[in-house]
């Protein structure tokens, strides 16, 4: 029997998505719940893959995986949250989740239903060469049509550097640093304390 | 493509030199922080000359994204004219409060820049972009300089409404893009008109992006965050989020309204309507009630947003330009009066703080009396000129009733307009204080007030300019 890989691949990664984040919501511990969402954002790189925009999916890894969720990891464990008085009154709202939830899914199911499929064109994946290259394709979009917007995203991100430097700066403060030539400088008289007139009874003395 | 840079002078320019400041303001001691000032205004007035230089041509630049038209001059002109005169007025107030200067100074220069890109977008993208760059400063702003607790409440409003309508925006131009397939300004049109019947999936995208720029103006039901703000931050950052941003938030609104979908009135009318009519409601009836200075002329924003929009209803937008122009010019004087108030450890917050102004300090009184006047509509001022030139549009626009209502909302601002003028002249000073005003400050602020009756009298230059937009 003839297995189709790419079917099963996708299967595979998403299942493996949607176990990822059934489980970030149901992890009672909350460093257990990042690294899931960790498994997600790979699973979910594993299905970008399978699309063949093959540069996507090593950025998703690169920077969700490897710094956001990484900063969020340090963040969760710094700040050792308690969730249980998050989790407080999940009982009482659960019949507004399950609405909203029904809401979504019988959406979902009507459109499904009402829409012909056939008619979107959702035909197999135009197969590219060999050596095609997502990121040439990429890079000379982003540097030749989109290189003014590429710019002022640059700049965007310039701002937000200076305005969390501006709202976060409280002014210079005092560094608990050495200062050597002052440290070799110094005299006996800086650091001893002649105490004069000992008297018989002084534990000094003893 | 072409390169013919000359087109984005001013914005090159502008954010060369911003970087240039930034770099030289950490060398510079305190001593000299007035250096960082005087190059920022050296830069506004560059930015000013280069921009006005394009005036004669038309650029379509960087694969589109980029447009420089007569709207983009006027617009960019009126923004760094504007800034200008923020940056003076503010100066002292900053100085005197030991607040950190250069911080303002730079981040209200980025966010010109982002103003200067969002008037001459050229595609959707750069209009998100742009508005993003003019945000972002502004949120940092409003959250920088914390006094009080109420500034740290407006900055987190302002910042999650922002993100909200950011948010909008961006779905909305994702639907515009799925309906047509493109994202460029001069080829929407087109993408439209190639269309047999209005597409629902358009229509929906009109609806999100009018609500991202509502959500600019301070439009009724997107006004939330503008009385916190304007009550809760400091007078020289109200000045600034109060005034420039709002004259970009008309190239925004023309840019696409007009240059989009400006052959099809019909698909975004209805809704500029309603936000109209609920602004001049809400913002001229909730003023009544104020008692904080800053709130009220937040809330008569509002209401004069109200008339921006109802000359956009009537499709005219040269009266909307002349609008805008004119409320820029008004609430610059009216807030730039108060900055200067707010002196020797004194913040004029209430409407009772200018009591018996006319004893302390008769000009500034004065001043303030032709601002509120203009504020108004008393003629002969510019803004009773605006009020009439929006009236006679939407006459000419079979509307008669929409300016009947305009007409009984300018009377009800007049109530609440005519008792800051009585608290001014006819109340008794709390306590006694003496105000000074440095020279140059003074001279700004008097042409400033001054050309808000000028061209009230001689509104016809203005407003041949306005015309020759559209």
């Amino acid at each position: 029997m003839e297995i189709d890989w790419l079917k099963f691949f996708f299967y595979c990664y998403a299942a493996l998505a949607l176990f990822g984040a059934t489980m970030v919501i149901f992890s009672r511990n909350s460093v257990r719940a990042v690294l899931f969402l960790v498994l997600t954002f790979v699973a979910s790189a594993g299905l970008w893959m399978l699309l063949q925009a093959e540069f996507l999916a090593l950025i998703l890894i690169l920077v969700y995986v490897g710094a956001v969720m990484v900063l969020f990891l340090f963040v969760v464990m710094m700040l050792n949250m308690n969730l249980s008085p998050l989790k407080e009154g999940f009982v009482r709202y659960l019949p507004l989740g399950i609405l909203i939830a029904a809401t979504i899914v019988a959406q979902l199911v009507w459109v499904y239903k009402n829409t012909d499929m056939a008619a979107l064109h959702l035909g197999e994946l135009a197969q590219k060469p060999a050596d095609y290259s997502n990121i040439t394709e990429l890079g000379l979009a982003l540097y030749t049509d989109y290189l003014y917007p590429f710019e002022i995203a640059g700049v965007i991100l310039l701002v937000a550097i200076i305005a969390a430097i501006a709202l976060t700066f409280r002014g210079p403060q005092n560094r608990r640093s050495q200062n050597i030539a002052v440290q070799v400088a110094t005299r006996k008289d800086d650091r001893l304390r002649v105490i004069k007139d000992v008297g018989p009874d002084s534990d000094l003395k003893a | 493509m072409d390169f013919s840079l000359k087109a984005m002078l001013p914005e090159i320019f502008l954010a060369t030199m911003t970087c240039v400041i930034l770099v030289l303001d950490l060398y510079l001691s305190d001593r000299f922080r007035r250096v960082t000032y005087l190059l920022s205004q050296v830069t506004l007035v560059f930015a000013a000359v280069f921009a006005i230089a394009l005036w004669d041509n038309h650029f379509v630049l960087m694969g589109g994204h980029f447009v420089s038209d007569k709207l983009a001059v006027v617009l960019k002109t009126s923004v760094f004219i504007v800034g200008f005169c923020i940056f003076t007025y503010v100066y002292d107030y900053l100085r005197e409060r030991d607040i950190r200067i250069s911080e303002y100074y730079i981040l209200a220069l980025f966010s010109m820049l982002g103003m200067s890109i969002l008037i001459s977008a050229g595609s959707l993208l750069t209009l998100y972009l742009g508005l993003e760059l003019l945000s972002l400063p502004l949120y940092a702003m409003v959250a920088m300089i914390q006094r009080q607790n109420t500034a740290s409440e407006a900055a987190m409003k302002y910042f999650v409404m922002g993100a909200l309508a950011s948010g909008m925006l961006l779905f909305g131009i994702s639907l515009i893009y799925g309906s047509t397939g493109q994202i460029h300004l001069d080829a929407l049109p087109v993408a439209i008109n190639m269309a047999e019947q209005p597409d629902m999936l358009l229509l929906l995208g009109v609806v999100f992006v009018v609500i991202g720029i509502g959500f600019k103006f301070g439009a009724v039901p997107f006004h939330m965050w503008i009385p916190d703000v304007y009550q809760g931050s400091l007078s020289p950052i109200v000045l600034f989020v109060a005034t420039a941003p709002k004259i970009a938030a008309f190239g925004m609104l023309s840019r696409f309204l007009w240059d989009m979908f400006g052959a099809a009135p019909e698909t975004w009318q209805s809704f500029i309507l309603i936000m109209a009519v609920l602004s001049l409601l809400l913002g001229n009836i909730a003023a009544i009630a104020q008692t904080n200075i800053k709130r009220l002329l937040g809330y008569s924003t509002i209401g004069h947003v109200g008339f921006i929009f109802l000359a956009i209803y009537a499709g005219n937008f040269a009266a909307g330009a002349f609008y805008v122009l004119a409320y820029a010019l008004m609430t610059l004087a009216a807030f730039g009066i108060l900055v200067v108030l707010s002196q020797r450890g004194i913040e004029i917050e209430d409407i009772t703080d200018l009591a018996g102004l006319d004893k302390q300090h008769r000009w500034l009184a004065v001043m303030m009396l032709l601002v509120i006047f203009s504020l108004a509509g008393v003629p002969p001022s510019i803004g009773f000129y605006a009020k009439f030139v929006v009236l006679s549009a939407l006459v000419d626009a079979h509307v008669a009733y929409l300016a009947v209502f305009g007409l009984v909302m300018s009377a009800i601002a007049a109530f609440y307009y005519l008792r800051v003028v009585k608290v001014m002249y006819f109340d008794e000073p709390t306590q006694t204080r003496e105000i000074t005003i440095p020279h140059g400050t003074n001279v700004l602020l008097s042409i400033n007030t001054l050309a808000t009756w000028v061209l009230g009298i001689l509104p016809g230059g203005l407003m041949a300019i306005c015309l020759l937009l559209y």
